[in-house]
């Protein structure tokens, strides 16, 4: 298990690099300096700007400044936001957007991995169309149209619930974590069903069975162990989409949280901003990737075998 | 599987067996849903590709003093605020969000489908290091990088369907791959070598043909991602511009007026919805007919 760990992590190593070497040099080509505006600006102004964020540098130099800066944790200043820097902006909005996936994903693993396991426990029922059903409506209805329906339905027509903001008023919390949730509820119903299904017809479930368990030991204790494997491996994938399904839902809300300051960096093409969120969000997935994977081998040992040879 | 015992079986007289094809066919005929999503799909294709001459106003026609007006005779599912008929809008913005999802699906069906099979017929050194880099990429954000592309080299049509393209065909390579892999080692494949075909004939005339079921179904399961990636962009404004026109884009115009005209929204987000369960019911309705040990998740 050691083992897996060690030389899984090792591999997250390339790829977070692999990260920040593309963004860096792709935000570096974009077209039109940061300081390109309508107002001129005199050649001394312009110079000191370009030596404030090191753009006078040659590319290479600056990659290297900006690795051994990042190391330390410190990413720069903002372009757009005068005076901030951009880990102080990340810092800002990161509690936000972790508490809101944090609700989105409890919402989906509990409301879909019940609904799958209920799904799979009678396949081909009422009890299984109905959820998966409605498992396919949360797959087609994407967040951008789930999200407006809701506050129009929830927040406008019965008025139950305030419909933008965060922490600000009671209750606001709710529609945009649900918006947030279903999708992925849909897809851990879908996965935990059918991974439910293979489990049911195998032959250690016939055993505990044949041994005389009561039926909710053979499905608590034996079959949702091996069934919701899929649904841990999902996880990792799953906390990505998340990430990038907050970009649209902050927006829709308007919380201020990473999600949003993405979106808003990507149209004041803030690049110091963008470079800074792109680093950041993506190691977290690769981190989470990575977690997840070490999850599921600890449940599936045979997963470890990855490793072996 | 049947195709493969009628050919080896003796052929006197016996009644001639269906192939793979019609088999896969004759299941896709008894699932209703699935029928009724490709009913769907080709009335929305049609419908999309005769616009310019069926749609009961102009692109560009705006009628500033009507305004936006609920559903009526003139104007079937309503107009917007400059007074343009939505089921125009709709069919036009329709063409670009299926032209996207076509497209972009074509090219992740190119490069995955020729990527797998190199890989999978090379196997060994080759065949682990391709698949490496595939399970690197994989590893990496890609909504992010789509963003980024967006803003980098500005918004496109044409790096959109590429950006979304390059991104989807990495699950494409790993199917491809895997049945590659397994149908090389079919003595058919050793025939084929040993009369001297090149491995690109073998690939292109035994291998892929043969690989084809769960391609045709992962590409039909593909374009409903494409499209909803689509429309997620252009909802951020990060993806279709005006004056062109997507599902995604009416959306996101139809959010800003949701409280006093709902039909601005409601009617776009049918159109996709109904178009992605569509396309969703026809891609299972496929795995069960052409792949039917895949597991449904």
């Amino acid at each position: 298990m050691w083992r897996f760990i060690g030389l899984r992590s090792l591999q997250a190593i390339p790829v977070i690099l692999a990260v920040i070497t593309v963004t860096f040099f792709l935000v570096r080509a974009a077209p039109g300096g940061p300081f390109s505006s309508e107002k001129a600006v005199s050649p001394q102004v312009q110079a000191a700007l370009e030596a404030q964020y090191r753009l006078d540098q040659p590319p290479l130099q600056q990659y290297v400044s900006y690795l051994t800066d990042l190391v330390q944790g410190n990413m720069g200043p903002s372009f757009y936001y005068p005076g901030r820097s951009v880990d102080e902006l990340i810092l800002q909005g990161l509690p936000i957007t972790a508490e809101l996936g944090l609700y989105a994903l409890l919402i989906a693993v509990i409301i879909g991995s019940f609904a799958g396991v209920i799904a799979a426990l009678k396949p081909n029922t009422m009890q299984d169309y109905v959820p998966m059903s409605l498992a396919m409506v949360g797959i087609c209805m994407p967040s951008f149209l789930l999200g407006p329906v809701l506050v129009l339905v929830f927040g406008i027509m019965l008025d139950w619930l305030p419909v933008s903001g965060w922490g600000d008023s009671y209750g606001d919390k709710i529609l945009p974590s649900i918006t947030l949730g279903a999708m992925y509820a849909a897809y851990i119903a879908r996965l935990s069903r059918s991974g439910m299904l293979e489990v049911m017809s195998q032959d250690y479930l016939r055993t505990a069975r044949a041994k005389g368990l009561p039926e909710s030991v053979v499905i608590l204790k034996h079959a949702l162990r091996g069934g919701l494997l899929p649904v841990i491996s999902y996880l990792g994938p799953a906390f990505a989409a998340l990430l990038s399904g907050s970009f649209v839902v902050e927006t829709i809300f308007q919380i201020p949280g990473l999600g949003r300051f993405y979106v808003q960096a990507a149209f004041n093409r803030d690049y110091t901003m963008i470079l800074g969120t792109t680093v950041f969000l993506s190691t977290l997935i690769v981190v989470f990737n990575l977690l997840s994977d070490i999850a599921a081998a600890w449940v599936n040992p045979r997963l470890r075998y990855q490793f072996k040879k | 599987m049947t195709s493969k015992i009628s050919t080896q079986s003796l052929d006197h007289d016996i009644p001639k067996g269906t192939s793979l094809w019609e088999d896969a066919l004759v299941r896709l005929r008894k699932n209703r849903l699935s029928m009724i999503g490709l009913g769907f799909l080709l009335f929305v294709m049609i419908v999309c590709l005769l616009t310019p001459w069926i749609a009961p106003y102009g692109y560009e026609e705006q009628n500033l003093r009507l305004g936006a007006i609920p559903p009526s005779m003139e104007h079937w599912l309503g107009t917007d605020t400059f007074g343009r008929d939505m089921l125009t809008r709709i069919m036009y913005g329709g063409r670009v969000s299926l032209l996207v999802g076509f497209i972009a699906t074509s090219v992740a069906l190119l490069i995955g489908v020729t990527y797998g099979a190199i890989a999978g017929y090379a196997g060994g050194k080759t065949d682990a290091f391709m698949m490496r880099l595939v399970d690197i990429l994989y590893a990496l954000p890609f909504m992010i990088f789509i963003i980024l592309l967006m803003v980098v080299f500005g918004r496109n049509l044409l790096l959109l369907f590429l950006a979304i393209g390059a991104v989807e065909w990495l699950v494409m390579a790993r199917i491809v791959r895997g049945q590659i892999q397994s149908l090389r080692q079919q003595e058919y494949v050793e025939a084929a070598i040993s009369l001297g075909l090149s491995p690109a004939a073998i690939i292109m005339k035994h291998l892929i043909p043969n690989a084809l079921g769960p391609v045709i179904v992962y590409t039909t399961l593909t374009i409903p991602n494409v499209m909803l990636l689509e429309a997620f962009l252009s909802f951020l404004g990060l993806g279709i511009q005006p004056p062109e026109s997507s599902w995604g884009l009416l959306i996101s115009y139809g959010v800003e007026t949701m409280e006093e005209y709902p039909w601005l929204l409601v009617f776009p987000g049918l159109a996709l919805t109904t178009t992605l369960f569509a396309l969703n019911f026809l891609g299972d309705g496929l795995r069960d007919a052409l792949d039917p040990k895949a597991s449904r998740d």
